[in-house]
């Protein structure tokens, strides 16, 4: 007994003093080793007399007990100790700059394509495509555009061969043909693109974008027409009131004809769409006409719809206030990083068209 | 065109105000480009005489002038234009005055250190005519006594420009706009009221169309009127003119330009005693020439419709007159001509010569063949009332008769295109307005349709007609259906889609430029394809259709490298073409790096880019489209304009199909031809339409999930290997040692130089092992390892670095 309580009393004391991390671990040996103190107690335990046996266990148990939980409250303590100061000396200044990175950009058209395309997938569009080049007949003629007719002045054609039969298309209509001569009615497709045409001015450049709307079945009519072109911009301008007038026009490929304009007013300096009193032309569209039908072998007594084209690049100038469409073009890595949109930016309908 | 609401109201009677007149003239498609006013702005144009013009101290080309404005004190103007001289009088403008062709508000300023008080305007300037090489001239005649007089009238009025369609020949006149509001219940068209005209003798100019084949003109009507004394026109006429933004020049040519005008019917003037014997209308002979009124000579193809006498050619039907037979203020006897020509070849011959008049621009889109005497009743009445003289009668020639189109109308389709209905008598009522003929033929109509109206051929430009005249906001909206029956993209156009988003997110800025370029650096990219030129480029620096996206994306960063940027990513997604028939393009995703990553970071070394930045963004960009990494096959065959020992080419499978993308570094003798100043210049060209749609959809690619728990061991190797030989190959050969067990190879060591023979390098790798069944055993692996080096000894005679 009186061992027991020599030990314990004699590395109580040695516990309390300010030890290392080392000295605490030679304690355990000590005490808790092979030939440790204590466990040479526990050794002793078969030799004693029966009826003393269960105190000195209890006993010797008891100072286990303790001196163990002392060993362990003092190797945590020195353990945080020992990461206190170790933190203390890897305190850094989180003020300084991350690692490099650059964050690249989606071209505003580009995302404006993506708005149109998500805006009519909703309301059962698909996506068609057609060449840069195109023939003058898809171009022009089986658009109702004969030769020699004055509407062809209002397309400064870009021709790849004397005879003018190649050029680089002035629209986005010749879509129109190539998606009616490949398949059968109804049609419901949008097809953006680049488009050219021989101009070049402070509003004009010799490329821009177009987006063809063609929506051919069985008794679609202008009513049908304006409701997807209010839908169209109504979302396109995250508004949910627009005011759009439709007003008599003149395209040789539809008739009737007409071209859209939508409400806006300047406020401090910015554009207002959807309000006040000023009109901005944004689109034109018609009936597709029977004459362009019949090119592409569709029974104008059976099937008819509405057509429409729009100017992406004005439009992605009205949505997101760009000024000058010549800067589209111009690659400027400023103007690029500050109207180009983050790649991770999807429009979707889910999550809305823009952020 | 242009117009005037008091014009208009010569034809229309209305109660509508100007700005309800503009809606209107808006609602009915005839838009209003914009109203410019001619009132007080026009008020401070002075007419004045320069009473001293010296040369200007300081600079060569300028005077300094003295000028008499009428009140008080001459002002000094400081003046460039070569004819300013000491006597002339001429129009002045003082300061505060906006010159009408570019609005500047004029301020007295020094021009070279003399002040110069306001400007001595040109025709240009002032809207007049097309006339800058130096002030206007005024006759002295005429003006002397006017000098300090406003030139323009005083009579303010706004004139309105409307942009008509190419299909609406009618309302190039302003009769026509007025019938046009009429019917839109703007007011009442009212009655032409022609004074009777005393026609004596007959006329005697012989006329004669020959009638030969491709014939142009259908029909020449003429008068003759002789003893007339041709002046300035009176106010009203000139007043008239000048609202159209044209300058008037005697009363004969004012008043054929002013029935042109008003009623859309082109007429043209001849001095009779300047015809050499009749007129004959027949076609050119290649290479006749004639003079023109805008005093140019053109040189004519065969078959162009000419006016012509014993002489030669006279002018060129419906297009221009010629200076030999022109009026002129001493002209005596005039033939006026009122004639109809065949658009289409009015359309070809100016399209050839490249002319453009007021009349070849009426006369293309067509003119009322029926129109003729009218406005040859109209001239010659105004030319009597002004001019005096006597007329003749009439002379009509004509080959073959006009009849009105006419066609059957079904009412039905009315509501069928337009989605509303209107009843029968309405739609009566607005055609009749039109100067539609209408009979109805039980439920159908039958419509004559006015001989103006050349554009309208079949009922659905009947329905045309009605809804634009009803009102385009009584067409009711139809709310669109949400339903999608097809994907709204194919395949081919989700990958351009994924592939510009995952170029963009690796750093890139997306860039859009023209699919056309300067053939002097697309030859440095052009390889093997063709030139494609464009006949009739915008610019001689963008010529032809790009071969590759590179030559414009080249110069654009240039430009910025210009700007002080240096490490720049950019790309572009886009067409690139090889042939000029339609199709002949492909799409490609091109982008390109210059520069250098982490520069000037505290924390990162920073380093110049290279030709594996550009190989991880296009691998990474294709594994992210769902190609299998692992098949991908590189070799190193590149267009010449990618540095021949730091470029690659990438196929889906060693299968080498179709290239699917290059990669490296752009060849320094590019940047020097274009003079690029760039520490390092990378880049990559992927092909959209050789890249197959991966097998597997991502719907099952997800169901097949296998992993393994067991416990996976990694084993290092070195090889020694011939310099030359393809690391891709040697880590081909040992992933098929085991393909179940080697799941992957990673090289992490290349090394040349001391210990490594030359002409040999050291490739070290790290092997991972793993089974999906068992935990490996020691004895497995050490198989597998005798398997791996003695597959890479024996294919590419590699030994393994002890």
């Amino acid at each position: 007994m009186s061992d027991i309580k020599k030990i314990k009393d004699e590395f109580l004391l040695k516990l309390k003093e300010n030890l290392d991390l080392n000295q605490v671990n030679q304690i355990k040996t000590d005490l808790f080793g092979k030939n440790g103190l204590i466990s040479s107690q526990f050794k002793q335990l078969a030799k004693i007399a029966e009826e003393e046996r269960k105190k000195f266990a209890s006993d010797l148990n008891s100072v286990k007990d303790e001196l163990q939980n002392l060993i362990t409250t003092k190797i945590n303590n020195i353990e945080i100790k020992e990461i206190n100061t170790k933190l203390e000396k890897e305190k850094i200044d989180i003020t300084l700059p991350e690692r490099p990175f650059t964050q690249g950009k989606i071209h505003p058209v580009s995302q404006v394509i993506d708005e149109i395309s998500s805006i009519f997938s909703e309301i059962g569009f698909s996506v068609e495509e057609g060449p840069d080049i195109e023939n003058e007949y898809n171009n022009f003629t089986a658009l109702n555009t004969p030769d020699n007719h004055p509407a062809r002045d209002m397309h400064d054609t870009f021709y790849l061969d004397e005879k003018k039969e190649l050029l680089l298309r002035t629209h986005t209509s010749p879509v129109q043909i190539r998606t009616m001569l490949n398949d059968k009615p109804p049609f419901k497709i949008i097809a953006p693109g680049r488009t050219y045409r021989s101009d070049s001015d402070q509003t004009h450049t010799p490329m821009f974008h177009q987006v063809e709307g063609l929506h051919i079945d069985k008794g679609i009519n202008m009513g049908h027409l304006k409701g997807c072109l209010n839908y169209f911009i109504k979302e396109f301008f995250e508004v949910d009131k627009i005011k759009m007038r439709f007003r008599p026009s003149h395209f040789p490929f539809t008739e009737p004809s007409a071209e859209v304009d939508i409400g806006y007013e300047i406020k401090d300096g910015k554009i207002i769409i959807g309000e006040g009193d000023k009109w901005l032309e944004v689109l034109g569209c018609g009936m597709v006409h029977p004459n362009v039908l019949k090119n592409v072998k569709v029974n104008p007594d059976k099937f008819q719809g509405y057509a429409f084209g729009i100017g992406i690049d004005r439009l992605a100038m009205l949505k997101y206030g760009i000024n000058d469409l010549r800067a589209f073009f111009d690659c400027d890595y400023r103007w690029l990083n500050h109207f180009g949109f983050d790649p991770i930016d999807v429009p979707t309908n889910y999550r809305g068209l823009s952020r | 065109m242009k117009i005037t609401t008091n014009w208009l109201k010569e034809h229309l009677d209305t109660k509508l105000n100007e700005n309800q007149i503009i809606d209107k003239l808006t609602d009915v498609g005839l838009e209003v480009e914009g109203v410019e006013s001619q009132s007080g702005e026009l008020d401070d144009f002075i007419i004045a005489k320069i009473l001293k013009a010296e040369k200007h101290p300081d600079a060569d080309r300028l005077k300094v002038c003295d000028v008499d404005i009428g009140k008080g004190d001459p002002v000094k103007v400081v003046c460039g234009a070569p004819n300013a001289k000491e006597g002339l009088l001429t129009i002045y403008a003082p300061p505060g005055a906006v010159v009408p062709k570019n609005q500047m508000k004029l301020v007295v300023s020094k021009i070279r250190g003399v002040t110069s008080y306001g400007m001595l305007c040109s025709e240009s300037e002032l809207n007049l005519s097309n006339e800058s090489d130096g002030i206007t001239e005024l006759s002295l005649e005429k003006y002397n006594k006017k000098i300090g007089e406003n030139y323009f009238s005083k009579k303010s009025v706004n004139v309105i420009d409307i942009s008509i369609t190419p299909n609406r020949a009618d309302c190039l006149g302003v009769r026509g706009i007025a019938r046009d509001l009429a019917a839109a219940g703007a007011g009442t068209l009212k009655n032409e009221k022609e004074k009777k005209l005393v026609k004596k003798n007959k006329q005697t100019v012989s006329i004669k169309i020959e009638n030969e084949k491709d014939q142009a003109c259908t029909s020449f009507g003429s008068c003759l009127i002789t003893g007339v004394k041709n002046i300035e026109s009176p106010e009203w006429l000139k007043e008239k003119i000048i609202s159209l933004g044209q300058k008037p020049i005697s009363a004969i040519v004012d008043i054929t330009n002013y029935v042109m005008f008003d009623l859309n019917r082109p007429l043209h003037a001849y001095d009779v005693d300047k015809i050499d014997k009749g007129i004959v209308v027949r076609n050119s002979k290649k290479d006749e020439k004639f003079e023109a009124l805008d005093n140019k000579e053109y040189k004519l193809d065969d078959a162009m419709c000419v006016i012509s006498d014993a002489t030669g050619v006279l002018g060129l039907g419906g297009i221009i007159g010629g200076t030999r037979t022109g009026t002129t203020l001493s002209t005596k006897n005039v033939l006026i001509e009122s004639a109809h020509f065949n658009p289409r070849s009015i359309r070809k011959s100016s399209k050839k010569l490249n002319i453009d008049t007021d009349a070849k621009f009426r006369f293309e889109r067509g003119i009322d063949p029926l129109s003729i005497e009218q406005g040859l009743e109209r001239a010659a009445n105004l030319i009597q009332e002004i001019c005096g003289g006597i007329v003749s009668e009439f002379d009509i020639q004509k080959i073959g008769d006009v009849k009105k189109k006419s066609l059957k109308f079904n009412p039905f389709l009315f509501e069928k295109i337009t989605g509303f209905n209107i009843d029968k008598k309405e739609m009566i009522t607005i055609l009749n307005n039109l100067g539609f003929e209408t009979k109805e033929d039980k439920e159908l109509l039958d419509v004559i349709i006015p001989s103006w109206r050349p554009d309208i051929f079949q009922e659905v430009d009947v329905v045309e007609e009605l809804v634009r005249i009803k009102g385009y906001d009584q067409i009711n909206m139809i709310e669109p259906e949400k339903v999608r029956k097809k994907p709204t993209l194919n395949l081919k156009q989700k990958l351009f889609h994924f592939l510009q988003r995952s170029i963009a997110s690796k750093g890139y800025l997306e860039a859009i430029t023209w699919s056309f370029t300067d053939s002097k650096i697309n030859q440095l990219f052009i390889e093997d394809n063709k030139e494609i030129k464009i006949i009739n480029p915008i610019s001689s620096d963008l010529d032809v259709l790009r071969s590759s996206i590179f030559s414009n994306l080249i110069i654009h960063l240039n430009k910025n490298l210009g700007r002080g940027f240096k490490d720049l990513s950019v790309f572009e997604i886009g067409p690139t073409f090889f042939g000029s028939q339609p199709g002949e393009q492909q799409t490609v995703v091109s982008g390109l790096r210059s520069g250098k990553l982490a520069r000037q970071s505290w924390l990162e070394k920073e380093r110049i880019v290279d030709v594996f930045d550009v190989k991880s963004d296009v691998i990474k960009s294709l594994a992210e489209a769902g190609y299998n990494k692992d098949k991908l096959y590189i070799d190193d065959e590149t267009p010449s304009y990618y540095h021949p020992g730091k470029s690659g080419r990438i196929f889906l499978n060693k299968g080498k199909e179709k290239v699917v993308a290059f990669f490296g570094d752009i060849h320094p003798s590019i940047l020097k031809k274009l003079d690029i100043k760039a520490e390092a210049l990378v880049g990559f060209e992927i092909f959209l339409d050789n890249l197959k749609q991966p097998k597997k959809s991502l719907k099952d690619q997800k169901t097949q999930y296998k992993y393994s728990d067991f416990q996976k061991s990694e084993r290092d190797f070195a090889f020694v290997l011939d310099k030359n030989f393809k690391v891709q190959e040697l880590v081909e050969t040992i992933s098929n040692v085991d393909k179940e067990l080697i799941k992957s190879v990673k090289v992490f060591d290349v090394y040349e130089g001391a210990n490594i023979p030359d002409g040999k390098k050291s490739i070290a790798l790290n092997v991972t092992i793993q089974s999906l069944e068992k935990t490996l055993t020691e004895e497995d692996l050490n198989k597998i390892n005798q398997l791996i080096i003695l597959a890479v000894e024996l294919k590419t005679g590699a030994k393994i670095r002890s």
